[in-house]
């Protein structure tokens, strides 16, 4: 399917032109999770679509499911009762990273735990843009941003790693610029009964890039065209990985999923 | 079971079987003293009845997860007392303005902050009413009996699926924790209200735009209508807009749906009234002493009565303007130190008299502090 | 018959509010009214507890009791706390290890409740209703009648425990029995 058919398919068309800058990787990482559901050929009836607040979160607006745009850091938690309440539905989960990590990271590491079959996707541009580029979770230490002016001395997530640590069944990480990937790792989330987790590292030229010297949009991209390496080549030369980012499928361990393991208890009751 | 259908239950317990009896079919929540019990035997009813039970990591995860089980269709509950109630706000809001019909169940105890977990206060009435920031319409019961328990929480669920709002049913630890005797009886009789469903096809829905009665009709999730539900402020179609108009419009319509049809809900009793001088104005755990001290006022030939609100919001303005144009003196006894009374001040000072009988120290304002309140003060 | 207002006071653990329970729902089963509440604190075992019944034939409106009639109190704590709270007409019902302060009604009854239940049924368990047996015998059968006294406890202790509490139940009755003999 090319990219007008998809559009006219996937999006309200009418929401159009969408509210990210130039050059912003959302856009991107939002036609992979199109493009997945539409390999996956989910009846659109069928699916929601859950953000929080914040750039990322602007996501669902654009596209033609059932879409909720809830409250800061709480789509997990929205996105729960839906599921639970609903289990025929295909719930999605688009947030940033603050959004996931810092305000949401409590219902972020429960929803894991829990491993409620939710697929979760983060686009992580390594800053508040919304707000105009505070620092988040995922800030690398000692970069400049609006509340870090002397260098951040947070120290960030490794969001795959925490949510494979809190009890996710799988958990991968592509970029804006590994477009293919990701859309493959977000197909494999949804198939995966229980709880999935995506990182898209998506690029903010407007904030983080300029605060931080990173250049236009297309070094952005560049960067992590240059920087990031697939786990699968890492695994066969350790050296590969030295001083990059890993991309790639780091974890697919299926476990009893949440709503699954309730059912056997009302199965209990009935006859 | 007694003959006459009787049987010991306690308050918490009762809100339950309302719940059930209304229709709720999930309920998420976090433990906490003095509500806990609801919680814990929703978690052995509702798989009983194919409904979800979900213990979240916190009451912002609760209240979110019941909103979002009410978008996929499903009537939906959550109870918590006054430190799970401040961390609710922020999504009581969000079904405020996304229009969503939720109950939230208050067993208030003594506060602010962590206060007193095991003993009952009222100090969450105005926070009821204006917890949550901005402009919004407030609906909260409080019922005075266990039987009430039961039959406020079905009303409160009616109420939460006719206007789309989220409905508080404000109890305190004195109701939510004694034990009486409740019937069961009529329960297959009880009016049961369902939200409005869209009665047009999925292309011609228009998510917000109200009927007359100012209420849109709500499509559940996976029904087909794919819509949007934000809590940003939004125009009909629900998606988010900057127009001054259009938020004006919204905000006005979605106070309106409530407080313009407060006819339709106002619950109150009156005791002794008819010739009351003095009216103690009283509601939940306090106004079961307001009607011990009325009896106890009566015998001393003072003319007290007892109006009880049971819609404590939105305020029963007619009604209590009606009691102080009869009334000498009004008492508002309640467990804080005046939330309730600043309401019936700001209504009835014009024609009588308004006085306050407040207590925090974690128990329950006995009769004998009212009788003597009044008895202290009343000018013959 | 009169307005009971029973206080059931101890440690927590020791079962004094199930016990005010099964009260409050024998007496509704019999057709009357009652009201049960309880006080406690953050402990779960030891620590204060106490439950209140008031028992009536008349609705009752204010929930708690201003002047018991009668006090049971299991540790000693709970009587010092309690006893001031006791109508001067009203009835004692303590453990036996309770050292009285001499401010007691005429009608003070200290009885092997805790030493009986562990020597008798081979577990603390039991107090509670032995305290139960006790204070219904002083209650009277025509208040409430003695087989839903008995089916209110079957149906609220664990059902492999049934027999074994209807006997501490009968247990109590025979302590109040036999005390002035």
């Amino acid at each position: 399917m090319n990219c007008s058919e998809t559009t006219s398919k996937y999006y309200r068309v009418n929401r159009l032109p969408h509210i990210w800058c130039a050059g912003c990787g959302h856009g991107t990482l939002t036609n992979t999770v199109v493009r997945a559901i539409d390999k996956l050929k989910l009846n659109k009836d069928e699916v929601v679509i859950v953000s929080g607040i914040g750039c990322s979160s602007r996501a669902p607006g654009y596209l033609d499911f059932n879409t909720l745009h809830t409250t800061h850091g709480r789509a997990l938690a929205f996105a729960t009762g839906i599921k639970l309440a609903n289990p025929k539905l295909h719930v999605i989960v688009i947030m940033g990273d603050g959004d996931s990590s810092a305000i949401g990271g409590n219902h972020l590491i429960h929803a894991a735990r829990r491993n409620i079959d939710i697929t979760t996707i983060v686009f992580n541009n390594n800053i508040y843009g919304m707000t105009g580029g505070q620092f988040s979770p995922t800030t690398p230490y000692g970069d400049l941003a609006t509340t870090a002016a002397y260098g951040n001395i947070d120290k960030p997530f490794d969001l795959c790693s925490l949510a494979q640590g809190a009890g996710a069944t799988y958990v991968g990480r592509a970029t804006a610029y590994h477009a293919v990937l990701m859309q493959k790792l977000i197909e494999k989330g949804i198939q995966n009964k229980g709880f999935s987790f995506i990182e898209g590292l998506s690029i903010c030229p407007t904030y983080y890039g300029r605060k931080n010297k990173k250049g236009n949009a297309f070094k952005m991209h560049s960067f992590l065209k240059e920087n990031c390496i697939d786990k699968k080549l890492v695994d066969k030369d350790p050296d590969k990985g030295r001083n990059k980012i890993l991309i790639g499928e780091f974890y697919n361990n299926p476990q009893p999923e949440y709503i699954e393991s309730y059912q056997v208890i009302i199965d209990m009751f009935q006859g | 079971m007694n003959d006459k259908g009787y049987k010991l239950v306690q308050g918490n317990e009762a809100c339950v079987e309302g719940a059930l009896a209304a229709g709720m079919r999930f309920y998420a929540g976090y433990p906490i003293t003095p509500s806990t019990e609801i919680a814990e035997i929703c978690s052995q009813k509702l798989p009983k009845l194919g409904g979800k039970f979900i213990q979240m990591e916190d009451e912002l995860a609760s209240m979110a997860a019941i909103i979002g089980a009410s978008l996929a269709g499903v009537k939906s509950m959550t109870a918590t007392s006054g430190p799970g109630f401040s961390l609710m706000q922020e999504n009581i809001g969000y079904a405020a303005i996304a229009e969503i019909p939720c109950v939230i169940v208050n067993v208030q105890r003594g506060g602010p902050s962590t206060g007193l977990p095991t003993s009952p206060a009222q100090g969450d009435v105005m926070q009821a009413r204006w917890g949550t920031h901005g402009d919004h319409p407030a609906i909260a019961l409080t019922p005075n009996s266990v039987q009430e328990t039961f039959e406020y929480t079905v009303k409160a669920f009616n109420l939460a699926e006719k206007y789309r709002t989220p409905v508080i049913l404000l109890m305190d630890e004195t109701v939510g924790h004694m034990r009486e005797k409740m019937t069961f009886k009529n329960i297959s009789q009880i009016e049961i209200v369902n939200r409005k469903k869209p009665s047009c096809k999925p292309e011609d829905y228009v998510a917000y735009r109200p009927d007359e009665d100012m209420i849109p009709p709500m499509a559940s999730f996976g029904e087909g209508y794919r819509y949007h539900v934000t809590g940003l402020t939004h125009d009909e179609t629900g998606f988010p807009t900057n127009s001054s108009h259009v938020s004006e419009g919204l905000i006005r319509r979605i106070v309106d749906k409530v407080e313009k049809n407060i006819d339709n809900f106002s619950y109150y009793e009156e005791y002794r009234l008819e010739d009351a001088e003095i009216v103690i104005i009283a509601y939940g755990g306090v106004s079961r002493s307001a009607k011990s001290a009325v009896d106890e006022l009566r015998k001393q030939n003072i003319k007290a009565g007892l109006f009880r609100p049971i819609t404590i919001w939105p305020f029963l303005e007619k009604q209590i303007y009606m009691v102080s144009q009869a009334a000498k003196e009004i008492y508002v006894a309640e467990m804080n130190l005046g939330q309730y009374s600043l309401e019936v001040e700001r209504v009835a000072c014009k024609n009588c008299r308004v006085k306050k009988i407040n207590k925090v120290n974690g128990e329950l304002i006995t009769p004998e502090e009212i009788t003597e309140a009044i008895g202290g003060s009343y000018e013959l | 018959m009169e307005r009971y207002e029973i206080r059931l006071s101890g440690s927590g653990g020791q079962g004094v509010i199930l016990a005010s329970i099964i009260l409050a729902d024998a007496a509704i089963e019999q057709g009357l009214n009652a009201i049960q509440t309880q006080s406690y604190g953050p402990e779960a075992r030891g620590g204060a507890s106490k439950a209140e019944v008031i028992i009536c034939r008349d609705e009752i409106s204010y929930p708690k009791i201003r002047k018991a009639n009668i006090l049971l109190s299991l540790t000693q704590k709970a009587y010092d706390k309690y006893i001031g709270s006791l109508d001067r007409d009203g009835l004692l019902i303590v453990d036996e290890g309770i050292e009285l302060s001499g401010n007691d009604p005429i009608k003070a009854y200290r009885l092997p409740i805790l030493k009986n239940a562990i020597e008798k049924f081979d577990t603390g368990m039991v107090a509670n209703i032995i305290s139960i047996g006790a204070i219904y015998e002083l209650i009277g059968e025509d208040v409430i009648h003695k087989d839903i006294m008995i089916r209110s406890i079957s149906e609220r202790v664990p059902p492999p425990t049934v027999q074994k509490n209807i006997e501490a139940f009968e247990e109590g009755i025979r302590l109040i029995r036999g005390y002035y003999e």
